[in-house]
């Protein structure tokens, strides 16, 4: 079979999945419906691994194929087409999302066990990854931007899975109004696009675009400025990622798998895809790569002052993000995708420790509240640990080569990108700090109240069942999280999947040691092979002083955290009263949230209430009730005639026929 | 004596009973002067007839006396029916049909 | 002779037609109206129309006065009040008969019909006679003779329908 064929094979199993958990949720047991979920994603990462090894089968150079099922529309020398596209990159995605999808779904299996929307949820997760696949497999823009719809969807369903919580359905709002506005920029890219070449076949498009324009026309620039409005709402770049932390009220695994491995690294996939366009448009590109860089410095700040842990691992992965769309706008392209490979693995994983850790804490998300569960709970705490490795970027994780090859590449680039990478560092540098600052604050100490009872009874802290957010009680009915949670010392779907990622955190690197192995890189490479930008290799030596520089920032932030949060914990409080200001800064998230509600939901709102007080009230009103009286006036003018008196009839008709009379004989003579 | 004369005699006739309907006030006379005005049309057409020749003006009379008598005889039911519901017989009184 | 039996028939006409206008006794009016009848059948006859004639007199004067007056026998004769609910009837109405009246004999006087100054043409014997009227009815004018016959039995369902009394002794 052609890597084509398994491809569809791939996009359909999920959907199959999705629609039969839907329709039988209530003749089928729960846990066959998480049994089906997970198979259907886990036999499509089957079908991905059969596609890539079809792929390996032929040569690099042809290793791209565009295959349609079907044509929706052709009219107007426009062809709209089902079809979907194969090469090295959507292979690569293809992999990345199954494969971690697999893992989440294993371990929701166990994590949602007691939940009454059990077939609900894995009935959204597989419609999810179906949505994925279709955003990377797309072979035409429309086809791209439909995927892209469902992921806004979907992510909107989970997030406000716990639909009763007002907080949770208030964020899911916010989260889908914002992806909107991503979903217009790029169907008005895609408006341009097709007015320019006249064609969304992604083919046809790319070919074309070099042809018919010249390196910073602002019409490409135009494009490609769109296609970032789209990207960053998806991928939660500033100013679009208000969303994002607010999302964390979603259940856990929707965090891990949405929220950090893939549909927030839709963005990153769109700007690798189109690097045809974004190489014709620099501008924009360097637009892209600054917006990048200041989102990873920023989210880097307030992730250290995040006090609840999933807000502050959304931080983090905001600002991971940030690297890969650095890098995939000043043409490190497999470099960025490297990062995305690794991020999805150890960031998934840190979500799936905190989970447990929450499972542990009955829903408490603070980490105020929380330590000592090093003695409570080894295993989710090592994999806390590997996961806070990789991500701090320790030598010899898989985060530690990532994030070096976007750096060593910039670098490499020369230039105001030089400059980059040193901001790259000092965000490397910050990733430390919080994330350790995270780890040392939870896993050592003397164990907190409900790690104390997990320690002596072996069973996990019962507490009255609450909005974590707001501290306010819940109902356990469906709709709520309900009263019951999970571990993963006590489920062994969770563990097993956490210690997958784990490996993979650990080891998944070694793919790409420069100067050793090439596995990655040669297998991505020609998929780029159009734009010059890729043909920037930095040297193995600047390579590895890259390494050696990036191992030296991860040790001394482990080492400053160590200091800051478990050596001499006062440190921390006297930083915050020196730094006030500072510090308020980072807790209030650099106050987005209030100028985007300051600038554009005050007087969105403004608006509406002008409308409805003046404009509907005086002008529709006063249109409808104005012609209602009207017609009424008149009506009770003629009503006059209707006296009732038959005499008065007859006199009308008699004087009606003696006008006429009068009428005919005049005309007549 | 010449056709017009006729004519001139039926259109005086159907005047009469234009006025006699707008000035009585009992639906009975009013009736009689709704006869008035059909006979000043059969009074015309029987002219015409004589006129022209032939009696198709004739047979048109004929059938317009049949009209009447039909006409003759739903008013005077109605007439009979308001009689017996003790309404007053003045179409003055009878309104309510208005707007 | 044909003149002074015009003129006779004539002045009959226009008198009981205003005497059907103006008197206060319905009876009288019906009356007025009988005396009418029969100075048109006489008018009819001048214009050689004899069947039509006679069934003025039959039908007409005889059936359908017969009806009235048996009505207003039921009916009885009250008078009407002087009062005039519509302001200006009084006025305008013999205004307007007047002026109907006044086009009317204009139209007819200035008309160009030419042989309206005339007595018609020259008419053999048999004109207006019964089989005249007989073969129109049955030959060219048959539809309308069958719907008139239907519209009489429609009326005389009608007034049944109308005024025939309730089971119960007859609603108020």
């Amino acid at each position: 079979m052609s890597a084509s064929s398994w491809a569809w094979l791939v996009l359909l199993l999920p959907l199959l999945g999705s629609v039969s958990v839907a329709l039988s949720f209530r003749a089928v047991p729960a846990r066959v419906a998480g049994a089906v979920g997970t198979a259907a994603v886990g036999i499509a990462f089957l079908c991905a691994v059969a596609a890539l090894l079809s792929l390996l089968g032929e040569d690099a150079d042809s290793r791209h194929h565009a295959s349609t099922l079907w044509t929706y529309a052709e009219a107007g020398g426009l062809e709209i087409d089902l079809g979907i596209y194969v090469d090295q990159l959507s292979v690569f995605m293809m992999l990345v999302v199954t494969g971690v999808s697999t893992l989440i779904h294993l371990y929701s299996f166990g994590y949602m066990k007691s939940d009454e929307g059990y077939h609900r949820f894995f009935s959204y997760l597989n419609f999810f990854v179906f949505s994925m696949l279709l955003l990377v497999l797309a072979g035409n823009f429309v086809l791209l931007i439909v995927g892209w719809a469902f992921v806004g969807f979907a992510s909107y369903a989970l997030i406000s899975f716990w639909y009763r919580r007002t907080t949770a359905t208030g964020a899911g709002m916010k989260a889908f109004v914002i992806n909107v506005v991503g979903d217009i920029g790029l169907v008005l890219a895609a408006f341009l696009i097709v007015r320019e070449l006249g064609s969304f076949d992604y083919e046809t498009v790319f070919a074309k675009a070099p042809e018919v324009f010249s390196q910073g026309e602002w019409t490409i620039t135009a494009i490609c400025l769109l296609l970032l409005v789209g990207a960053f709402a998806k991928s939660a770049q500033i100013p679009f990622h208000t969303w994002l932390p607010d999302a964390m009220e979603g259940p856990t695994p929707v965090s891990s798998l949405i929220h950090a491995a893939t549909m927030v690294t839709a963005g990153v996939y769109l700007i690798a895809r189109t690097n045809v366009l974004f190489y014709l448009a620099p501008t924009a590109a360097d637009i892209a790569a600054f917006v990048g860089l200041g989102t990873l410095l920023i989210a880097g700040t307030i992730a250290i002052a995040q006090t609840d842990l999933k807000r502050a691992i959304a931080y983090s992965t905001m600002s991971q993000i940030g690297y890969m769309i650095m890098g995939v706008s000043i043409g490190a392209y497999s470099a960025g995708l490297f990062h995305l490979m690794t991020h999805a693995t150890f960031k998934a994983l840190l979500f799936m420790t905190a989970g447990s850790i929450i499972s542990a804490m009955a829903n408490r998300q603070d980490i105020d509240r929380m330590s000592g569960f090093w003695r409570a709970m080894r295993f989710t705490s090592i994999m806390f640990v590997i996961g806070g490795l990789a991500l701090a970027a320790f030598p010899l994780t898989s985060g530690f080569f990532s994030k070096d090859s976007i750096l060593s590449f910039a670098e490499a680039r020369g230039g105001i990108y030089a400059w980059m990478a040193v901001g790259g560092y000092v965000g490397a540098f910050l990733t430390a700090l919080y994330t350790f600052r995270l780890i040392f604050r939870v896993l050592p100490g003397r164990p907190c109240e409900e790690a104390q009872h997990l320690i002596d009874t072996g069973e996990l802290y019962h507490g009255p069942p609450i909005n974590p957010a707001t501290e306010e009680e819940e109902d356990t009915d469906v709709g709520f999280p309900g009263a019951h949670h999970h571990i993963a010392e006590q489920s062994w779907p969770m563990a097993v999947a956490m210690a997958v990622l784990s490996f993979g955190a650990l080891f998944a690197g070694l793919v790409q040691v420069p100067g050793v192995t090439n596995v990655l890189f040669g297998f991505l490479e020609p998929a780029f092979h159009d734009s010059p930008l890729a043909e920037i290799h930095p040297s193995v030596a600047a390579e590895w002083r890259g390494l050696a520089i990036g191992a030296v920032i991860s040790i001394v932030g482990i080492a400053l955290s160590w200091l800051l949060w478990v050596a001499r914990p006062e440190l921390p409080g006297l930083f915050r009263e020196r730094l006030r200001p500072v510090y308020l800064l980072c807790l209030n998230k650099w106050y987005f949230d209030e100028a985007i509600d300051l600038l554009i939901v005050r007087p969105a709102l403004a608006i509406g209430r002008f409308a409805n007080d003046v404009f509907e009230r005086l002008v529709v009103d006063g249109i409808v009730d104005g012609t209602k009286g009207a017609v009424g006036g008149a009506g009770g003018i003629v009503r006059v005639v209707q006296s009732g008196f038959v005499r008065g009839y007859a006199l009308l008709l008699i004087a009606g026929f003696a006008g006429l009379a009068l009428y005919f004989l005049v005309v007549s003579q | 004596m010449s056709i017009e004369w006729y004519i001139v005699l039926s259109s005086l006739l159907f005047a009469t009973g234009a006025i006699g309907i707008l000035l009585r006030r009992s639906p009975i006379v009013i009736l009689l002067c709704l006869e008035l005005m059909l006979n000043a049309g059969n009074l015309a057409l029987v002219a015409f007839s004589r006129m022209v020749g032939n009696e198709e003006g004739q047979v048109f009379a004929l059938v317009v006396m049949v009209v009447a008598a039909c006409e003759v005889v739903v008013g005077l039911g109605l007439i009979v029916a308001i009689f017996r519901r003790k309404l007053p017989l003045d179409v003055d009184e009878l309104t309510e049909l208005r707007g | 002779m044909e003149a002074v039996l015009f003129f006779a028939a004539a002045i009959g006409a226009l008198g009981g037609a205003i005497g059907v206008v103006a008197m206060r006794n319905p009876f009288y009016s019906v009356l007025a109206l009988i005396v009418h009848l029969f100075s048109l059948a006489v008018l009819f006859l001048l214009l050689s129309s004899a069947f039509i004639a006679a069934a003025q007199v039959v039908v007409y004067a005889g059936a359908v006065m017969v009806l009235y007056v048996f009505v207003v026998a039921y009916v009885g004769s009250g008078d009407e009040s002087a009062w005039e609910p519509l302001p200006g009837q009084r006025l305008l109405a013999p205004l307007l008969g007047a002026a109907l009246f006044v086009e009317l004999a204009i139209a007819v006087l200035a008309s160009s019909l030419l042989a309206l100054g005339s007595d018609g043409p020259e008419v053999e014997a048999g004109f207006g006679d019964p089989a005249a009227i007989g073969y129109l009815l049955l030959e060219k004018f048959l539809v309308p003779f069958e719907a008139s016959s239907i519209l009489l039995l429609l009326a005389a369902v009608g007034a049944i329908v109308l005024a025939g009394r309730r089971r119960e002794g007859g609603r108020a």
